[in-house]
Formats: structure tokens, C-alpha cells, sequence
């Protein structure tokens, strides 16, 4: 992946421009749901940490999977499912995002023996066979209709009928998630994760096992994404075909790519900016889908760092 | 199940497998020689589709001319995208080009649905067989639509002689070496870049031929190619990337396998594919008809 940015050197100028776009995010999904509608603001959380999730794999390991909705998906109906037969929050959290671990086992044992564009294919194709199986199998799924309905018992004395609850728990979930990402990213392991996605070849002549190290990676996203189809779950109170469909698994790419891929950071802003801009167009009665063609078009011809990379790059020329 | 139901179930995937095959061919051909992976692949069948319909709806014209024109449309509309947009992105990853086909399909697929909307006030449109070929034909041992069995043949003879002109002619020797190699190719006077855009345009125009013979089989509709593009790339996966007669012979038995087996136990019908292709991956990482990646 030669066209991606690097990741910023351990220096103090970068330790401190981290710093600044952690409190910067952080006192902004603090305040988020005064600006916006709670669950709009949720959203942005479920999709932000879902975008932070494929960024793992796409930014750090050069992975592009074009089947992340396998993951987000999965765990969306396990949650609902858990949901709807009593059991509680954390723990139809946990059911979904265990499930998605679940099913990442022989995807990933299967897709990470294939590079670049082959890769993407498989995932996407290990994606669809997911998204046929939650049609049929109606049962567990609600096929088209979908699972709704179900409860959202209250959980050490927070009210989850109250949507600024929700948020504010999805929130302390997000920042679970998101410390996650950050600490494989800045661990030796995330180290390692680059330099097989930089050059496999000398990675491998150092003595680490390029696919052991993809597998893994693998693993982490798909759990993320996982964790954050549970949140999607939880905040809508709804799961519908969509949440495997491959339009899903674009996208969060689309949102990765708009906010700026490696920087961890970005993702999340892609996410808020692709809901914020569909919420605008939905109520302006505008086709989303010409729109949001337009800005992915956009974004891969002349934007390719994204916001917050092309922020960067900005402040590192200065 | 009795052989009667049974030879229909073939007859019906070899016909869903002309549409595989033409459009995982021209998959192939794109991708063996450009590095492109088309994800506008199935919104470009559709739009031959949606070309056949509107020549139909504006001009009065019928099955055979939309059959010629639709997809020479289709094609120049492809070769204009090739040289507008997709040849900025040469020399990136190919994921790049996988990511702006993909946003070009979303745009392509409501772009039509507004214009079906507006201006022809549908959102899924009948379209009708030539009479020469409605009817049925009586094989003896199994009575089937004329017009399917048309089909079926005339994927076959397309495939058939985009097969020979890239494996046994001149024209076929230079796009392969302007694959194999760009450089000494343009060193001996070939201009690749107009051989790039050429073939890309044969590429697309294919989908474009198939969009018009789906027509009157499962009409007009802004998405109909979505879930396609998805079998067909599993298709193109199983039958060996940028293979050409992998992906034809691939095409036609994922066709037939996928219909039998839905014969025999339903709901097996859509995933049957993906259980196909997770095995064969399994055991052939690079496709049945695919070179090893690293010999590329």
C-alpha cells in the first residue's frame, strides 16, 4: 500500500497532535447529543467504531475486506436475537460480538491466504453466502421482516427507554472499543501488523510469520466490528437485512476513506460526515444514492488522504 | 424428482449460466489485461438492459437493433470511463479501481431509477421477446421457450469466439502481450494505452450484450444487476481470475449446479455458489483454471 500515508514517528510533536485529536474527538461525542439527535448521534458511534474497526485492517495490515458487514451483521442479529429472548444488554453485547469472532475463524483462516484484490472478492463473497443465510433462515432472523421489537431490559439503573442514556452507554462502549484499536495499533504487534503490510517479503526474512500476524489482525477487526454491530442493534432497537447486505461493507470503506485511512481518528469523522450528509439529504427528499456515488467517486480520484490525513499532512508541512 | 423436471432445471441454470459466463467473460478479459476489477460490471449489464428498453420507449426500436446497439452504447460509454476516470488511478493499488467502480455502480443504479421514474414513470419495466422467438420448442424429451434456448446459444457462440480471437489470433497475441508486458510491447510500435481502452470497451460492451438478453427473462430494473455482480464475481473466483476459459466453463456449470441443487434441496439455491467457492479455495487458493498468484 505505497499511495497510504505512514504512521506519524513516535516523536513528541506527534505524541501531542494524538493528544489533541483525542480531546477534540472526545469533547466532541460528549456534546454530541445536544447538537444532533441521540440516535443519530449513536449511529455515529456504532459506525464510527465499524469504520475504526475495517481501518484496522485496511490502514495497518493493506487488507481492503470488502465483507466487513459479515461481522456487523452477524453480531447485529445474535444481539437482537439474545434481545428478544431475555437476556440482558452486556450480555446480547457480548453474544453478538462473540459470534462475530465466531464466524472470523475460517473466514479469515481462509481469505488472508490471498493478497490485495483476491481478498477483497472472498470476503465479499464469504459476506453474501451470510447475507442469503439470514434471508432463509427466518426463524432466527425474521428473514425480510426483519427482528423488532424486542426489549432492552434496564441495566444497573440506567433507563435504555431513554435514548441520551443509550447514547452515553454506547458511548463508555465506543471508548472500549476504540482503546482497543489504539492499543493494537501502538503496540509492537500493530508495529509488526506495517511493516508485513510495507513489505511482506522482509518481514518474513526478519522471522515473523506475515500470515499469523494478518490472521490476528483479522480477528481484532472483525470483533470490533462485531462490538459495534451490537451497538447498531441497541441503539435502533431494529435489525434488517441491510445490516449484511454488501452495500453495508461499502460503505464502511467509504467512510475509512473520507475521513482518512491509518489515522484511526479519521474513520469516526467519516462515519459522523456520510450519516450527518444522508440525514440532510433524506429530509431534503434528495436520491442518497447519486449523492453518495458522487463523494465516493470523489474521494478515491482527488481525496485520497481524507479529512483528517489531508489535515494532517497539512500541519506536519508547516 | 423425476428426469423430465430434472433436464428443465438444467436447460434453466444453462441459461442462468449464459449470464454468468458473459459476464464473468468480460470480467476476465478485464481483469487479465487491465488489473481492473469492475465492480460497475453488473450496473453496466444493467444499463444494456435499461439502453434496450429506453431505444425501445424513445425511438420505437426493437429487439434485434437494441441487441446490436445497446451494447456498442454500452461499450463507448465504457471506454469514456476508462479514459476519463479509471486511467487516473493506474499505477495505485487496484483496490482503488474496486472502490470507484463501487461508488460509480451506487451512483449509475439510482441515476437510472430517476430517469425510469421521471421519464418513463416505472420503476421496473416488461420487455418483450421478438415474436420470431416466443413460443416453445419440443427437443423430443424436454419442451422449452424458444427465446431461452436462443439465449443459451448465442452466449455460447460469443463466448466461444472471444475465446478463439484472444487465444489463437494476431489481435489476441497483442492484447496478451501488452498484458504480459507493457514496456516491450509499446517497444515494438503497439500502442497499448488505445488497446487498454479497446479492450476495456469489449469488456463492458459483453455486459451490455448480456443486459439486453436478460431483459425479456427477468425485465427492466435499476438493481438487477447488484446481486448478479456478486455471483459472478464468486464465478470469476472459482474459475481462476482473469482466466478467460475458466470463467466460461465456470459460468455455465455454476449455472447448472446452482439450479440442480436448488431442485434437490431448495433454499440452497442462492448459496450454493459461495459453498462452491469456499471449497475450491480451500483446495486451489488460485481459482480452478488460475495460475498460482505469485506467477502472475
Amino acid at each position: 500500500m505505497t499511495v497510504l500515508p505512514g504512521t506519524p514517528a513516535r516523536t513528541d510533536r506527534g505524541r501531542m497532535a494524538r493528544a489533541a485529536w483525542l480531546i477534540g474527538l472526545g469533547i466532541v461525542l460528549l456534546i454530541l447529543p445536544r447538537l444532533i439527535y441521540p440516535v443519530l448521534a449513536l449511529d455515529i458511534l456504532a459506525w464510527g467504531l465499524f469504520a475504526v474497526a475495517f481501518d484496522l485492517l485496511f490502514g495497518f495490515s493493506g487488507l481492503l475486506s470488502f465483507g466487513h458487514a459479515a461481522f456487523w451483521g452477524t453480531s447485529a442479529y445474535v444481539t437482537a436475537f439474545l434481545l428478544s429472548h431475555g437476556q440482558s444488554v452486556p450480555v446480547a453485547m457480548l453474544g453478538g460480538t462473540g459470534a462475530a469472532l465466531l464466524i472470523a475463524v475460517p473466514i479469515g483462516f481462509l481469505s488472508v491466504r490471498s493478497v490485495g484484490i483476491y481478498f477483497s472478492m472472498i470476503t465479499l463473497a464469504f459476506a453474501q453466502m451470510l447475507s442469503f443465510l439470514a434471508l432463509q433462515w427466518t426463524d432466527v432472523t425474521g428473514g425480510e421482516n426483519g427482528l423488532q421489537g424486542f426489549a432492552r431490559p434496564n441495566f444497573l439503573g440506567l433507563d435504555f427507554s431513554d435514548s441520551v442514556t443509550r447514547y452515553y452507554f454506547a458511548l463508555a462502549v465506543f471508548t472500549v472499543g476504540f482503546y482497543v484499536a489504539y492499543r493494537t495499533v501502538r503496540s509492537p504487534f500493530g508495529q509488526v501488523q506495517q511493516a508485513v503490510r510495507d513489505n511482506e517479503q522482509r518481514a518474513q526474512s526478519i522471522g515473523y510469520n506475515p500470515a499469523r500476524f494478518k490472521f490476528t489482525a483479522f480477528l481484532i477487526s472483525a470483533g470490533l466490528a462485531g462490538l459495534a454491530g451490537s451497538l447498531y442493534t441497541f441503539g435502533h432497537g431494529v435489525v434488517s437485512l441491510e445490516v449484511v447486505n454488501w452495500r453495508t461493507s461499502g460503505e464502511v470503506v467509504m467512510m475509512t476513506l473520507l475521513g482518512g485511512t491509518t489515522t484511526l481518528f479519521g474513520p469516526v469523522i467519516g462515519a459522523g460526515l456520510v450519516l450527518l450528509l444522508r440525514d440532510v439529504l433524506t429530509t431534503a427528499n434528495l436520491p442518497a444514492g447519486i449523492v453518495t456515488g458522487v463523494v465516493f467517486v470523489l474521494v478515491v480520484l482527488f481525496f485520497r488522504r481524507g479529512v483528517v490525513g489531508t489535515l494532517q499532512y497539512w500541519l506536519r508541512r508547516r | 424428482m423425476n428426469t423430465q423436471l430434472l433436464l428443465i432445471q438444467v436447460f434453466n441454470g444453462l441459461v442462468n449460466g449464459a449470464f454468468y459466463a458473459l459476464l464473468s467473460l468480460g470480467l476476465a478479459v478485464i481483469f487479465g489485461m487491465l488489473r481492473i476489477v469492475n465492480f460497475m460490471h453488473g450496473a453496466l449489464y444493467m444499463l444494456g438492459a435499461f439502453t434496450a428498453f429506453a431505444l425501445g420507449q424513445a425511438f420505437g426500436l426493437g429487439f434485434w437493433p437494441s441487441l446490436i446497439l445497446a451494447p456498442l452504447i454500452v461499450g463507448l460509454l465504457g471506454m469514456g470511463l476508462e479514459r476519463g476516470l479509471l486511467s487516473r488511478l493506474y499505477g495505485l493499488e487496484p483496490s482503488y479501481n474496486l472502490l470507484l467502480t463501487f461508488g460509480l455502480t451506487l451512483l449509475t443504479q439510482d441515476l437510472v431509477k430517476q430517469v425510469m421514474l421521471s421519464r418513463f414513470a416505472v420503476s421496473s419495466a416488461p420487455y418483450t421477446p421478438p415474436a420470431a422467438l416466443s413460443g416453445v420448442v419440443n427437443l423430443g424429451f424436454v419442451v422449452f421457450p424458444k427465446y431461452r434456448l436462443f439465449v443459451i446459444a448465442l452466449a455460447l457462440v460469443i463466448c466461444l469466439v472471444t475465446w478463439f480471437v484472444i487465444e489463437k489470433t494476431r489481435v489476441g497475441a497483442i492484447i496478451r502481450a501488452s498484458t504480459e508486458n507493457p514496456n516491450v510491447t509499446r517497444a515494438f510500435g503497439i500502442d497499448v494505452g488505445k488497446w487498454v481502452t479497446g479492450v476495456f470497451g469489449v469488456g463492458v460492451a459483453l455486459a451490455g450484450l448480456a443486459g439486453v438478453l436478460a431483459a425479456p427473462i427477468y425485465s427492466v430494473e435499476p438493481y438487477m444487476g447488484a446481486e448478479l455482480i456478486i455471483t459472478t464475481f464468486a464465478v470469476v473466483v472459482i474459475g481462476g481470475m482473469g482466466s478467460i476459459l475458466g470463467s466460461i466453463v465456470t459460468g455455465f456449470a455454476v449455472g447448472v449446479l446452482a439450479a440442480v441443487g436448488s431442485a434437490l434441496y431448495p433454499p440452497i439455491a442462492n448459496t450454493l455458489v459461495f459453498i462452491l467457492m469456499a471449497l475450491v479455495l480451500l483446495v486451489r487458493p488460485s481459482g480452478l483454471f488460475g495460475l498460482p498468484e505469485g506467477a502472475r
